[in-house]
């Protein structure tokens, strides 16, 4: 491939490093979040609930120059998401640059819009995989969950994907609603032909936060469908790899949130704004550099945001004497800021957290066998009203 | 692919279709990439790797690491990183 044109290497990335920058590694992972724009209306949804307020689409030209700054600053992992990316109709034009320049690139759709005609398209731009999602094994959940009928849509996309030959890895967002059909959802994806399966748990944050008492899962339910995926595993472990992501929520330790902040992974949102994960423009009191104004190397090495929680020295106790420090970097930053009202205090997930009782007490509502309707708000599906609704809320 | 296949010194591996294996200067390594993930390979698996290409036999591939490395005696070593690189998918046989 083109990574080894000298050409795109020898291009400087920017100013020179300091000696401490030379510890960080590179952007390895690049995710561009094309648009917030999406037919579907996900209750789980990640993108965040003010996302109405994001006008301002990156044009082609800006999107260009991210990959071509991104690929001289070592990353290798493209990820073309949203959002709907298919909305986007530079899509392809995106995604043979990107090939161009020797990514890994992968489309993260829903399916809707990837008729044959495109998918012929992005097959000539030299697009190396698709991520489809579904919401359920059945239309009815599927559809509900979504707010849309795409269920026979993305089994047709799934077909379309394997006909032109692509890996396929699908996904499926898991929470209290479907976690009980989650062999069905594994039995749905060795049928289309899926060589990947991620069952993710539904992680809370952006949309899912706000429908969390719906979504989180039992611990018996968890515990059921991790035995019937490991079941799974045992007989058909040769023709799909599934990835079971469990709810931080049952952990009594924190994940280490995108592998470290600011380590591997850089995501550029819809307008332009760099973040070290998906949710991070949530954290008060940080700037984010915009593409627009500031180099991609120039953000990921010196940038206030992408260094304010890097490594260990930002930590305050419990997490600073903590002997697991280095291995799960005090958690995520937003489930700190969320459920702590402190970006810069340990993931309440961890049972050394002072705020823990919050994330048990969440726990202990999702026992109960019965969520009486009148105990809770109602389901609120991902849209630009809601969106609009939720922001004028947060205003008062 | 089973885990009954073993590598020997006729077979003639190569990179599986699964995989992509790629030289990156940001990291100074070989990687393998597949769908959203990435294998950092050390300096003798990118070696063994990049001339997994389904023409040499195990026996060349090591007589040419032999002679490009001025040493001697690599063939278990190969073989058994191949075994390994088998049962991970990245290679066919």
């Amino acid at each position: 491939m083109n990574a080894t044109d000298p050409g795109l290497l020898t291009a400087p990335a920017s100013e020179p490093s300091s000696a401490a920058d030379r510890a960080i590694g590179p952007p390895l992972w690049l995710l561009l979040e094309l648009t917030y724009r999406c037919p579907l209306h996900c209750v789980f949804c990640y993108n965040p609930v003010d996302f109405a307020a994001t006008e301002n689409e990156l044009s082609t030209d800006d999107w260009l120059r991210v990959l071509r700054e991104a690929r001289a600053a070592g990353s290798v992992q493209c990820g073309f998401s949203g959002g709907e990316p298919m909305l986007r109709d530079d899509l392809e034009v995106l995604v043979a640059e990107a090939h161009r320049l020797g990514f890994y690139t992968n489309l993260l759709t829903s399916g809707v819009g990837l008729d044959e005609a495109r998918a012929r398209a992005l097959r000539e731009a030299g697009l190396d995989h698709i991520q489809l999602s579904f919401q359920d094994s059945t239309r009815e959940l599927n559809d509900f969950l979504s707010h849309t009928r795409t269920f026979e849509l993305k089994r047709r996309v799934a077909h379309t994907i394997k006909a032109h030959g692509w890996p396929m890895v699908m996904n499926c967002v898991i929470h209290r609603l479907n976690i009980d059909y989650i062999d069905q959802i594994i039995e749905l994806a060795l049928e289309l032909g899926a060589e990947y399966l991620e069952l993710a748990n539904s992680q809370y944050y952006s949309w899912a936060l706000v429908n969390r008492d719906h979504l989180l899962p039992s611990r018996e339910q968890i515990e059921l469908a991790e035995r019937v995926t490991n079941e799974y595993r045992a007989r058909f472990g040769e023709r799909i790899r599934i990835f079971f992501v469990v709810p931080d929520y049952y952990e009594t330790r924190p994940k280490k949130c995108m592998n470290g902040w600011g380590n591997v992974f850089l995501t550029v949102t819809p307008d332009g704004t760099a973040l070290p994960c998906h949710t991070a423009r949530m954290l008060p009191g940080l700037a984010f550099p915009n593409v627009r104004d500031m180099a991609v190397a120039r953000i990921w090495y010196d940038s206030e945001g992408f260094n304010r929680f890097r490594g260990t020295g930002w930590m305050k106790e419990p997490c600073r004497s903590c002997p697991e420090k280095e291995k799960d970097l005090g958690g995520c930053r937003c489930q700190a800021f969320m459920l702590a009202g402190d970006a810069a205090v340990a993931d309440p997930v961890c049972d050394k957290s002072p705020a823990h009782g919050v994330v048990t007490a969440a726990v202990e509502r999702a026992q109960s066998a019965e969520l009486r309707p009148s105990q809770i708000a109602p389901l609120v599906f991902r849209g630009p009203a809601e969106s609009k609704r939720l922001i004028a809320e947060r205003g008062r | 692919m089973s885990a009954a296949v073993e590598v020997t010194s006729s077979t003639r591996p190569r990179v599986s279709p699964r995989f992509r294996l790629q030289w990156e200067e940001a990291q100074q390594s070989w990687v393998l990439l597949y769908p959203e993930g990435m294998v950092k390979l050390n300096g003798s698996a990118g070696e063994i790797l990049k001339r997994c290409d389904g023409r040499r036999s195990v026996a060349e591939l090591v007589a040419e690491l032999e002679a490009a490395f001025s040493t001697q005696g690599l063939e278990d070593d190969v073989i058994g990183f191949l075994d390994v690189a088998l049962h991970q998918h990245w290679i066919e046989v």
